[in-house]
């Protein structure tokens, strides 16, 4: 009985793990494909089409702009995120809950909605589509993320610290910078890497604010209108691939505990 | 009495409805063990946070050095203050911590970490320098956060209960070293804490409050011996307090016998309650039938079991009238 329960779940697990993760293998094993259709049998392994990713200007273009939007966009947010969360943990604003909550709204709100909200905004204020406004769109969904997280780890233990620094000379920016940011790190670059990942994969909003210059999910899905290819595949395992540095990467900072 | 270093002038805070200081005035001296010694809601902490600049009073005035210090922010008072919790930075050296307050004054580096290491040294804990807070042990971070707030030579040190955290052993240790290192400084303390027997140990001014008030200030053995309100009567140290026509009577437990003996006061008869053993002695609990208390010390070898018949006297001397 023990023995069939203990074989039941562990069939249970493989079949949901495998549920999320078997699409993921097979763009990836297809990638490595020899021949021109990524379809069964496997031909491979072979680099052929990272080869070709590589050697395709509007890819590598789509790459660096991609890598460019995600960086530039997430140290905003996470820099907005911080000074925002501070404000409300070490001052009484009025109105204080609302506020907090009104700042973390966004996260509810569909990515299509920001995206034409921001085109219709943008197009008023005679922003033109491009990479700037695809990053100000990684911002506005980004940042209440980076709020939320930094501000859960903005503990009342540090109220005294900051308040030795004060009481040791310290002007308002020395305290700023000297303690609480250095204590607030681990946040802070957690939620950095979480807003880089879901900039970098982010497809809805770049597609909406983008023209010409445009980042790699818009270039792939560009791509895939041309019908299935191991090009895709290719570009596709790479962005999966730089999606799984920085997610370990937050969890590292993340879920390292410092000893107390 | 030297001129005062600190002089708190009329004094009353309230947080939104409730008033936590009602009109407090107070002198310090230089070079003074000052405790602030009352129960949790006495507004002892808000006194001390109102002289070291985290509040400005509602009403009344602070002066330091002679100088008005009311709304002074606390980084421009000569005072500093080590917090019940230490708060200590966690991600500087134990040197890096010490030295804070001489780095945000421009001391250069090589002079500021030579005076780190000698206010480590006073403190006991020359070793630390290098280390980080959380490889120190509690007593030794709380020496750390003293030597930090030293490392700035205030005129005023004030200190949040800051053997709060610790276990009874140490806290009677780090007493009597926090006395020696005081007078070492020769800086005046202000000290806040709900512990009477640490009052007492330390304190060469003790200041006892109670709901917002001052009820009693002087030298501890004076508030002891001779309180002046029932209350300190009965919160620096045990009393018996019975009622006269127009007043109390506090007597001390050490004072009060359970049988005649000659040259003593009668206050009646009584029957022991309960006998609880300390050692050097035991503490007796007894009650009338009226209802009245009585608490006495008597020696460890007195030969005594509740519901024994008691009959409570002391000497005359030793009764203590309080006014009502």
């Amino acid at each position: 009985m023990r023995a069939a329960i203990k074989f039941l779940s562990a069939g249970y697990a493989a079949a949901i793990y495998a549920f999320i993760f078997l699409p993921v293998i097979v763009l990836v094993v297809f990638s490595l494909q020899s021949t021109a259709f990524p379809i069964p049998p496997f031909t491979g392994p072979s680099l052929r089409w990272y080869k070709a990713v590589l050697g395709d200007a509007r890819l590598t273009s789509a790459l660096a702009n991609s890598l460019l939007v995600a960086a530039l966009s997430s140290f905003i947010a996470a820099a907005l995120g911080f000074l925002a969360a501070w404000g409300f943990a070490r001052f009484t604003l009025p109105g204080s809950a609302l506020l907090r909550g009104l700042i973390t709204l966004p996260l509810t709100v569909s990515y299509l909605i920001i995206g034409m909200g921001l085109l219709v905004l943008f197009n008023w204020a005679g922003l033109p589509k491009s990479l700037t406004a695809a990053g100000i769109g990684h911002v506005v969904i980004n940042l209440p993320l980076c709020f939320a997280i930094i501000y859960s780890q903005m503990g009342d233990h540090q109220i005294n610290i900051e308040r030795a620094a004060r009481d040791l000379g310290a002007r308002e920016w020395q305290v700023l910078t000297m303690v609480t940011l250095p204590i607030m790190w681990p946040a802070i670059f957690a939620s950095l890497f979480l807003s880089m990942t879901f900039s970098w994969d982010e497809f809805v909003i770049s597609f909406l604010l983008t023209r010409f210059d445009t980042t790699l999910p818009v270039e792939i899905w560009n791509l895939l209108r041309s019908g299935l290819n191991p090009k895709t595949n290719a570009v596709g395992s790479m962005v999966f691939g730089v999606s799984v540095l920085l997610a370990i990467a937050f969890e590292l900072i993340l879920l390292r505990r410092k000893p107390a | 009495m030297s001129e005062a270093l600190v002089e708190v002038r009329n004094v009353s805070h309230r947080f939104g409805a409730t008033e936590v200081l009602a009109d407090v005035s107070l002198s310090i001296a230089p070079g003074s063990y000052t405790v602030l010694l009352g129960p949790s809601g006495s507004g002892k902490t808000t006194l001390l946070s109102i002289l070291g600049g985290f509040l400005v009073p509602s009403k009344g005035k602070v002066f330091i050095r002679g100088e008005d210090c009311t709304a002074l922010p606390p980084a421009k008072r000569p005072t500093t203050t080590v917090f019940q919790d230490y708060a200590l930075f966690p991600h500087m050296s134990v040197g890096g911590n010490v030295g804070f307050g001489l780095r945000m004054r421009r001391v250069a580096r090589d002079e500021r970490d030579r005076l780190a290491r000698e206010v480590l040294a006073i403190v006991g804990l020359p070793e630390a320098f290098g280390r980080r807070p959380h490889q120190l042990s509690g007593g030794q971070r709380q020496r750390v956060a003293l030597a930090r707030a030293l490392a700035v030579e205030p005129a005023v040190l004030l200190l949040d209960e800051p053997l709060g955290a610790l276990d009874l052993k140490l806290r009677r240790q780090m007493q009597d070293e926090l006395k020696a290192i005081q007078q070492r400084v020769g800086t005046a303390f202000i000290h806040v804490t709900h512990d009477q027997e640490e009052a007492m140990a330390l304190a060469n001014h003790c200041v006892v409050l109670n709901r917002g008030r001052i009820e009693d200030e002087g030298p501890p053995e004076r508030i002891y011996l001779r309180p002046t309100s029932r209350f300190s009567a009965t919160f620096m140290g045990e009393s018996t307090i019975m009622p006269t026509a127009d007043a109390w009577l506090a007597i001390r437990p050490e004072h009060l016998r359970l049988s005649r003996e000659p040259g003593t006061t009668r206050l009646g008869e009584a029957r022991v309650t309960a006998v609880v053993f300390q050692g050097g002695f035991k503490r007796v609990t007894a009650e009338a039938t009226d209802g009245q208390a009585f608490i006495a010390k008597v020696p460890a070898e007195t030969n005594v079991a509740p519901g024994d018949k008691v009959a409570p006297s002391c000497r005359a001397e030793d009764m203590i009238h309080l006014e009502r």
